[in-house]
Order: structure tokens, then sequence, then C-alpha cells
């Protein structure tokens, strides 16, 4: 079985699965149950200053569904810790005296002045925790209060607290980034310049999940009226995945270690996030959808994974795929592919018909007695068949061979690569050597 | 098991109070809310469906599924009721196992359909249990239709002709309407008063007149109705029985299965039907398997359900063949009755086994039996009809006869299967056609 003993930024973990800073890690008593179950480390729920924050009283998530009421997406309006510093603080000493081999962060939120930095960051190093991660990130209600994605939202402040954070603690020091920015190289960067260890992302993305058309108001609810939250869940793997592979495979940025969040709820999650840059994964709504004992199947999934492919540390597989996330002007426009369709494998449901003759480019034919097929001539190998195929496998986008002719242009496909920066119809081409 | 199993002859009260209630329960209860969705949720969305094609009334599954899907039931009624009036019926008691399930492509793939019997029945159920009828009446045209036969074909014919604004008089043979759904459907496929309650709602439409009781060629003649009416659609159904045509067969306790199922349906306190400790069916169809299940399901100790051919070629469904073996009949094969012994009453009955090709092998079997019910086919029993063809009104196009003017459907005419959804079918078919005749 796979090592997957974790080592970020010198914080160690027997694996690269922690719990991020939300409510499943906001007290003792869960952060115990996550330990008991497996979990590699936690980040703390967010810290901030005395008097400690309140939340609202009515519903404090939303959530859109899949087949079978399955959780797809869940958005919140909870706030950073609502219990005093102290009770947290001596909370987190127990579990880091009780669980020395697990990693323990402490994610924190205070104003952007320099003293309250100077005088929080002293006292969590004194629980023996690990580690701290800002959170600025947090896109409700503490935003309104210029904390939070207040902060993330302007890479001078970034950088100008991670430096106060840096200069008042020997701990490492994670930034935690929003997603609700045009740009995560920009925040990413600040970071970096402030002099963090590492950089964690995404945190949640603004949003109100449905609108209740009884009461013509946001979900969730509050008497009447709603606020937007922060999603998170299955439904924004695919934003983080790219946000965490735009600073992966940025040259300036790509020393920067990232701890991947967004939706992570599979082993297989894990190992695509550590395979585009990042060096562990942290989970919250899988845990809070399904309780902590996820976590095994994550251990045994990556252990699998890795053992199948010979690898023997989790290092051998962060950053594996960043070589081959590239910008679109440099991908093969001489690669050539067709849509294939297992005739044994079909089930004649006619969606990819319907799709293709509908919404595409009319390159699937139906005959009377529901044989579908793929017209080479028309087929553009736009991918939208195999997404819509309930069957997994049914329907395949085949490479057409150099040399041979594509039916639908009538050239023969070229062997040599050749991308859009030298195309004749690019005004701006420059000439192929 | 109690003792009044074992007690001989023909006796009621075989069972307690709770196994009669538990026996006669709905055969697949109906979905609630959240097992509707998921259901709904398996419904692939194909494009020009199978599952419509298999359909005899064409109802759009995938949009009507779709529909309950996305919290919207009464309009995925809406889609199933204007194609099939009877849907409510339909939904409890089409083979969808050899219709739109067998056809649905996750059958195919997985051996596991999406539910769409089920999921028809959770839409028609949630409209039908609200006040409103959901069709409104077009103005009145003036013009008048007799329709022959309160069962699928004549209703549905019925509920669209008024629909579409003639006035519509409807002629049944016995004191409740509804024809097979209330007198040949098995109890649990419409328990709690379904087939009635189902009737009630349909002449919501209004512009229907019910005269019950009048039989054709009886109290009614049809060049009459013919003259009377602008048109006329005859739906009687089958109303009489093949006989055994053997010895013993005027013994007490030979009973046609038609009768048997029909007086069950009727009876108030099921504790109250007699039935033997030893029952014999003979026939292979639906009728015989309705009759078999429910024999079992009175009490009948020893329930044999005898067929002249092979179980490939029993008109019954699998699902229906399987179901009957679920609840304890015995199925025999290839045997052809002979005699049935007795002293008055029947007491045992004898077959011979038969080869593919029917012919006699000389081996006999005998059965003990208290009851004998036949379950060989109906026929049309009835004078002053139009043209006949093997036993039936002969019909072309969309139930035209021979007689101008006169429309036929159901199981009374040539054509199609004996099931309710295409006697729906039929009805719905030929209502359009007299329509489009009556406005020329």
């Amino acid at each position: 079985m796979a090592n997957l003993q974790s080592d970020f930024v010198g914080i160690k973990s027997p694996n690269p699965f922690w719990l991020a800073s939300a409510p499943p890690t906001d007290k003792e008593y869960n952060v115990r149950r996550a330990f008991e179950a497996g979990w590699g480390g936690v980040v703390w729920k967010t810290l901030g200053l005395d008097p400690h924050v309140v939340n609202v009283n009515g519903p404090r998530y939303g959530a859109i569904y899949g087949a079978d009421r399955r959780l797809l997406g869940l958005n919140n309006i909870e706030l950073i810790t609502d219990r005093p510093l102290q009770t947290n603080l001596d909370e987190i000493k127990l579990v880091k005296r009780d669980y020395p081999d697990r990693a323990m962060v402490v994610s924190l939120m205070v104003p952007c002045e320099e003293d309250p930095w100077k005088m929080i960051l002293p006292l969590v190093e004194e629980t023996g925790a690990d580690g701290v991660e800002l959170n600025f990130g947090c896109p409700h209600g503490m935003s309104e209060r210029g904390m939070g994605a207040a902060v993330g939202q302007v890479p001078e402040y970034i950088e100008m607290v991670t430096r106060w954070a840096k200069a008042n603690t020997r701990m490492p020091v994670i930034v935690k980034l929003t997603p609700n920015i045009t740009d995560i190289r920009k925040p990413a960067a600040a970071a970096m310049a402030g002099g963090a260890d590492a950089v964690s992302l995404i945190n949640t993305i603004n949003s109100i999940t449905s609108v209740n058309l009884d009461l013509f108001a946001p979900e969730p609810t509050i008497d009447g009226k709603g606020a937007h939250g922060g999603y998170c869940g299955p439904a924004v793997k695919p934003i983080a995945l790219n946000m965490v592979a735009e600073i992966a495979r940025d040259f300036e940025l790509a020393a920067i270690p990232i701890s991947g969040i967004g939706g992570v709820t599979t082993w297989r999650d894990a190992a695509e996030f550590m395979a585009l840059g990042a060096g562990n994964v942290q989970v919250c709504t899988a845990a809070m959808t399904y309780g902590f004992k996820i976590v095994q199947e994550m251990i045994s999934g990556l252990s699998e994974y890795m053992d199948d492919k010979d690898m023997t540390s989790t290092s051998q597989l962060v950053r594996k795929a960043v070589p081959n996330v590239t910008d679109w002007k440099y991908l093969n426009l001489n690669y050539v592919s067709k849509a294939k369709i297992n005739q044994d494998l079909c089930i004649s449901c006619g969606r990819c018909y319907a799709a293709c003759e509908d919404t595409s480019h009319q390159a699937i034919s139906m005959s009377s007695d529901r044989i579908f097929d793929v017209i080479d001539g028309e087929c553009v190998a736009c991918n939208l068949c195999v997404n819509v195929c309930p069957v997994e496998d049914c329907i395949t986008m085949e490479a057409i061979s150099p040399g041979v002719v594509d039916p639908r242009t009538g050239k023969v496909v070229e062997r040599d690569y050749a991308n859009w920066t030298t195309h004749p119809n690019n005004p701006v081409a420059t000439a192929a050597e | 098991m109690t003792e009044f199993h074992l007690s001989p002859g023909v006796t009621a009260g075989r069972l307690g109070a709770e196994a009669y209630a538990e026996n006669f329960s709905d055969l697949h209860p109906a979905l609630d809310s959240h097992e509707a969705l998921v259901a709904a949720d398996r419904c692939y969305f194909c494009h020009d469906a199978p599952c419509i094609t298999a359909c005899p009334t064409d109802i759009d599954i995938p949009l009507f599924i779709r529909q309950i899907a996305t919290g919207t039931p009464d309009s995925a009624a809406k889609t199933i009721l204007s194609q099939n009036i009877l849907g409510g019926m339909c939904a409890r008691v089409c083979p969808t196992e050899t219709l739109c399930e067998e056809a649905c492509v996750r059958e195919v793939s997985e051996g596991k359909p999406v539910l769409i019997g089920q999921l028809q029945r959770f839409a028609t159920d949630h409209l039908q249990a609200q006040e409103a009828h959901p069709f409104q009446r077009s103005a009145s045209t003036g013009k008048t239709v007799a329709v022959v036969g309160a069962g699928p074909a004549g209703l549905s014919c019925a509920h669209r002709l008024a629909m579409l604004g003639h006035d519509v008089t409807v002629f049944d043979a016995r004191s409740k309407l509804g024809g097979l759904n209330e007198f040949g459907i098995a109890a649990y496929k419409t328990p709690a008063g379904f087939a009635q309650a189902e009737v009630d709602w349909l002449l919501q439409i209004g512009g229907i007149e019910i005269e019950q009781e009048k039989i054709l060629g009886i109290d009614i003649n049809l060049a009459a109705l013919n003259a009377k009416f602008n048109a006329v659609f005859l739906a009687m159904g089958l109303n009489g029985v093949n006989d055994l045509n053997i010895n013993g067969d005027d013994k007490s306790g030979v009973i046609s299965a038609v009768d048997f199922i029909a007086d069950l349906r009727q009876i108030d306190d099921l504790s109250a039907m007699p039935i033997g400790r030893n029952v014999v069916v003979i026939g292979g169809g639906m009728t015989a398997v309705d009759a078999a299940i429910q024999s079992k399901l009175l009490g009948a100790l020893n329930v044999t359900l005898a067929y002249r051919r092979g179980r490939k070629q029993m008109n019954a469904s699998k699902f229906e063949q399987d179901l009957a073996a679920s609840k304890g009949v015995h199925i025999m094969t290839n045997l052809v009755p002979v005699a049935i012994n007795g002293n008055g009453s029947v007491r045992e009955i004898q077959f011979e086994y038969v080869d593919a090709d029917m012919n006699g092998t000389g081996q006999m079997v005998q059965l003990p039996a208290d009851q004998v019910f036949s379950a060989i086919g109906q026929t049309l029993d009835c004078s002053d009809l139009p043209a006949l063809e093997q036993g039936k009104i002969s019909v072309t196009g969309a139930g035209k006869t021979s007689i101008d003017g006169v429309w036929a459907g159901g199981d009374c005419a040539t054509g199609g299967d004996d099931l309710t959804v295409t006697a729906v079918a039929e009805g719905r078919d030929a209502a359009m056609d007299i329509h489009a005749h009556l406005i020329r």
C-alpha cells in the first residue's frame, strides 16, 4: 500500500486529506471525531476577535440536488466561529496534545490592522498548532465588515496582511484565496509577495442556490429575506481545478505550494487536484454530506491508485498533469478525431441524435430501427454526443491517423503539430519556420 | 394456515379478516412523491422514444415523466389524459411489461425499466384527487351520438365526443358503468372503488347521458339508434363465453371464470365469497390467471391453472405467470380437459396430455376439484349487428363498420389486442373519425 504521508510546507500529516476550515472543525468534539475517523489534519474553523460574532437563527444552508436528492452544491451563510476566542484556543491545545501526528492549522480572520494580528498569532502559537491559514475568502457577512473576501479581492491588502502575519509568527502561513475575482493569479502573487508559505483555494463562490417561488425570496430564506452565500460542493470542483491549475502553471507562481479545495468528494477528486498542482487537499462539503467516514474511501482509493501507478509518495503525483495544461492557442489543430458509437453498447435512447441534430452539426444518422451512426463527413468531434450519452464508453472519440483523409474537410490529416499561432487565418500569425 | 383452509368443498370465510385485506390490497402500492422523483430521474428522455411507440394510446411518456421530475404532476397527468382518458386505470392494469416498459431502453440495457406504469399512476392519482376535471367541453355542435357499452372503449369515445361538443348518450347493459374495468379486472389491481370513481370523474366533462340496463338487440336496436342519432359507436365487449363442451360440464361448481371474477369484484365482504378447497382453472390468458390468483387469495388450498399449450404460448404475460406462481398457483401445461366427474357437483376433472401439435397422447391425469373455472375465450353473443369477421364486428380504418354512421371498437370489434389500453385507443380514434364525419 502506497505511503500517503504528507509534508505540506513542513506540516506533516499521515495523509493529504485535511478538513477545511468550516463547521466540521468548529470545536473539539467534532475534530476529535474527525481524527478518530482518520483525517490527516484539520484547519480549525476561523477564529476572530472577541466579542465573538453571532450567526443567524434561521437556516444557514441551501442546496441543489441531482437525482435521488444527491447533494451537488451547498451554499452557506454561516460566519466564522461564534464561540469565545479562549474557548477555541483551549480546545485546539487539547486536541493537538492528544493527536500530535495530525496537522492542526488554525484559520484566522481579524481586522485589517497590524495590532490584532500581533495579538492573536502568539495566542495560536501557544496552542502548539502547526500553522495558520489567513481567511481572505469568506464571501458573506464578514466581507461586509471589511474582512474575508473584502481583503482577498484586493491584492495589496493580501500582501500587507500576509506580511504582518509572517512578521508576527514562526508558524507557516497559508493564505486562503477567494474565487470571487477575475484572475486568481493576482491574489496568489500578492500572497507570495507578502511571504506566504502557501496558498489554499478556493474559498466559496458568491451564490444564490434557488428562489422560493411562493415567497419570492432567495434560499436559504430568513424571515422572508435571503442574502447571498458561499457555494461549495461537487458543483464547484471544475472552477476550483482551473484556478489551482492557473497558479500551478504560472511561471512566477509555480514555486508556491497549493492546498487544493473545492468539491473534493472522493479520492479521485483529490488525485485530480494533486495532479494539477495541489500538495494536499481540504474537504468540507463531502464530510458535511456523508460524515467523516468518507476519508477511509479516500485513503484506500488514493493508495490503490498510487500502487497501480507505481507511485510510492504523494509528491510523485503532485503537479503530474501541470505540463499538459496549456493555452487554447497551443492546441494541435492538426489533431482530428471522430465520434464512434459502439453498437454493442448502444441502448438506442437517441440522445446523441437529438443533441447533434437539434443543437450541433447533424452528424449522427438515425435509421427506422433506431440504429444511430456517426456521419464522419459532418462530425467536428465536438464531444457533445459523448457527454450526453448515458452509457459510459459507448461513444468514444477516435483519432484519425496522419495521412488519412478527413471526410469532413477532404484534407489529409497532417502528421505535424500546428497551432493557431501559425494558422493562416490568424491575422497575427507568425510564419512557421 | 387456518383450519378453514382445509375445509372440504366450496365454502366462504376460509381466511381471517386481515388476510383478506392484505391479499386484496394494491398489487403495486402507490409511489410516494420522493419515490416518484427517484423513478422519474431514471428516464433518459429518449429521442422519439420507443416507449411512446409501444403505447397503444401514444402517450408522450418522456414528457410526462419530465413533468413529474420537475414537480408538476398535474401537467404530467394532462399529458397522459389528453391521449388516454382512462390513464388512471391503464396505469393499474396495463401489461406494461409487454408494452412501454418492455420497450424502455433501460429494460433493454439493464433489465430494469423506468417504472412508467407506476409513474403514470402517480400523476393521474394526483390530478384525480382534486375536484376539477382538467378538460373543457367545446360549444355544443347539436350533433348526437349513441355509444353502446360503457367499458373502456365506449367511455373513451364518449368523453372525446362530448369534449368536442357533441351530445352523447351511453347505453349500457349492466347496472354499473365501467365494463370490464368494473367487472373484469382483478380486484387487487383496482381496489378501493377506483373504477367507479374514475367513471364519475370522466363524466364530469358533461354532455354525456347515461341509459343503464339497456341491452342491444333486446331493449334497443341498431337501426333505431342509427335513425335517431347522427352516429353510433358500438363497444359492447364480449358478452358470451366459450363452453368446455366435455362430459360433466353441467355439474355444479363448473363456472365461467368471467362470472367468478365479476362476482368477486361486486361482493362487499370478501369473507362471504365461497371458494373451493381445490380449484382448477382452465385457460392460459389474463382471465385464467386472474381467476387462479384470486382463488388462491380467497384461501383455496390448491389452485391449478391448466393450459392446453406450453408456457410460451400463454396469452398471459410472463409477469402474470410469475405472479401466479408466486401466489402459489400451480401451472400445468399441455393438458386438455376430457371429462368432469362428480355426483351432482364436480369432484374431479380429467385431462389428457397433448403434444405440441395438440394431438392426444393417451396419457391421462385426474385432479381433484371442488370448482372448475373455464376461461377459454369469450364471444360476441348478439344479433342485430353490422357485418362480422371471425365472430367480431368487422371494422376498417378508425372503427368504421359495414353500416353507414356506425362505428365499433374495443373487444367486440376486429383489430388490436383485447387490452383496456387498446380499447381506449380505439374509442378515442373512432371519436375523432366520427367528429370529422359530423362536422363535414
